[in-house]
């Protein structure tokens, strides 16, 4: 009996207990952030959509070739030596290639920032932002060079140019070597048999 | 009919008046249920640490509107294989049970929608009209949740009935009537001659005062029990039962089981607010007493009751059903026994 007394006691207790503890949550800060109002700041080193830098990009692919989805693509054109631009790297060296193409697919992206860690410039970055979801998987392709196609197709006609300038160079230079190396075999051969040439001259 | 009624001295019309009368207690259910939704969402959250509805309306006050309005659009769905007549026919069934109480609920001294004189007695009666709709609608669903769910639910109410009636009974007893008029009239003249200090009259009723508390929290606890709330919300345990009796109900129908809970829950409230709380009666005896007093007291102190439920539904834990039952039969009932068994004894004697 006394046992049952107790047991009562004991439920209507722990349930004033319980109120007790309830009641004073209610008047407690509340944690709710308002998300798009208000927002928990992200740590600078979150992994989130990927930024390039354009001016800082030299053109290496090192980025691409070490993502593990494939989701990054370059293309390269070499810079013309005679290019009246004389284009500079934003981190003050020479810039070698043009970038006309620099792709990332964020559908594909797995966050893993390897290619950050490979890029000797540091052009490619992890940003915070991480709301840029899209009605469409399209939109999550995202082209980061800063060339336009007049700039593009006017570089291209100037490396074909040069490339065709250089190749003529080439022919011109193996024609001439050729040329000569035939009069040295010549030479060499009228050295070494001087008595043919001789007759044969007559 | 009595003229305790403002209606009918203001409509001459005695067909009109009575729809007015009628309709003046749907129209306080209806805000009164929108500002119940509200308060369990806010206070459910505060509890969390949260902060609740934000978006709609400042501090989202407008939120229950807009759950309202989307239940209204849903889909009506009724399945396949449910007996259609009584599946539909239940929601209706149990908010009219709820609503039926609001007929004698004394809201003041002037608006009594009916003044009979067995109102304690019939809220009981039409109180259980909805144990019928809970086991049309569980039964009726064709499922084993819901059946399930309406089984325990009667079982529950069946149960719990009876310490809750054992507790009205001794206010009866202390009031010597079930006209709720009269009980309200009986605990006039400030807190101390509240039936929880056991009514008017002299310091002798020292004696009665622990057990008209212990029985004004029975009541509490079987009235809890009786709405389907948290901690008795066994019949609807979402963890074993999905949603108990109403799993199979959309949109409307499912609207009216909510609202009927609603009107349940002010039904119990406002039982227990005028059984032992003084229902009308300012706690300060003469100083703000008065009809238009009179409906602020009632509404406040109602409103109390139900924010206690509230409170009470997001602190306690789910019951276990043999634990439902050792509570309702092992303790309430022989407290119950015990209380009103003292409280006659007292009265006899007093």
């Amino acid at each position: 009996m006394l046992e049952y007394i107790k047991n009562v006691w004991l439920g209507f207790w722990t349930v004033i207990v319980g109120m007790k503890i309830t009641f004073t949550h209610l008047f407690e800060k509340k944690v709710t952030v308002q998300y798009p109002d208000d927002r928990y700041p992200i740590p600078p080193n979150a992994r989130n959509k990927l930024h390039l830098e354009p001016t800082l990009c030299n053109g290496c692919t090192s980025c691409a070739r070490i993502c593990p989805v494939n989701c990054i693509k370059v293309e390269t054109l070499r810079v013309v030596p005679d290019d009246p631009e004389q284009p500079m790297i934003a981190d003050g060296t020479k810039r070698k290639l043009w970038v006309p193409v620099y792709d990332i697919d964020f559908a594909k992206c797995c966050f893993c920032g390897l290619c950050t860690t490979v890029c000797p410039t540091f052009a490619i970055k992890h940003t915070v932002e991480f709301e840029y979801s899209t009605y469409s998987r399209d939109d999550l392709y995202v082209r980061f060079s800063d060339m336009s196609p007049e700039k593009v197709a006017e570089k291209k006609k100037m490396l074909e140019e040069f490339q065709a300038k250089e190749k003529a160079a080439k022919a011109e230079a193996a024609r001439k070597a050729a040329e000569e190396k035939s009069k040295a075999e010549a030479q060499a051969k009228a050295e070494s048999s001087p008595v043919t040439e001789s007759k044969e001259s007559n | 009919m009595e003229t305790t009624n403002f209606v009918y001295n203001l409509i001459p019309n005695e067909t009109i008046a009575i729809i007015v009368i009628s309709v003046i207690p749907l129209i306080f259910l209806i805000v009164y249920a929108l500002l119940a939704i509200l308060g369990e969402l806010k206070i459910s959250a505060w509890i969390q640490e949260r902060l609740g509805p934000m978006r709609t309306g400042p501090w989202g006050i407008l939120q229950p509107i807009a759950e309202v309005v989307k239940l209204i659009q849903k889909e009506d769905l009724t399945p396949d294989s449910a007996n259609k007549p009584l599946f539909n026919l239940a929601p209706y069934i149990i908010f009219m049970g709820a609503y039926a109480s609001f007929a004698v609920i004394p809201f003041s001294r002037y608006f009594v929608p009916s003044g009979i004189n067995i109102g304690l007695f019939y809220i009981f009666a039409v109180g259980s009209i909805a144990v019928i709709g809970i086991v049309m609608g569980g039964w009726a669903s064709n499922n084993k949740y819901s059946l399930l769910g309406a089984m325990r639910s009667v079982a529950q109410i069946i149960s719990y009935e009876i310490p809750g009636a054992m507790a009205i009974l001794s206010v009866a007893v202390l009031a010597s009537s079930l006209d709720l008029e009269k009980i309200n009239i009986a605990q006039e003249g400030g807190i101390w001659n509240w039936f929880i200090f056991g009514g008017q009259g002299s310091w002798s009723k020292i004696w009665v005062f622990p057990f008209t508390l212990v029985l004004s929290l029975i009541y509490l606890v079987a009235s809890l029990a009786e709405t389907n709330r948290t901690p008795f919300d066994i019949p609807e345990g979402e963890s074993e039962l999905v949603a108990g009796y109403h799993t199979e109900y959309s949109g409307m129908k499912f609207a009216m089981f909510f609202f009927a809970e609603y009107a349940n829950m002010f039904v119990v409230a406002a039982v227990l607010t005028i059984t032992f709380f003084g229902g009308w009666n300012s706690p300060f005896g003469n100083f703000m007493q008065g009809p238009g007093w009179d409906v602020f007291w009632f509404i406040s102190k109602a409103f109390f009751f139900v924010i206690l439920q509230i409170w009470l539904r997001w602190t306690l834990p789910r019951l276990r059903v043999d634990q439902l039952m050792y509570v309702g039969w092992k303790v309430l009932l022989p407290f119950s026994f015990i209380c009103f068994l003292f409280i006659s004894l007292f009265k006899m004697i007093n």
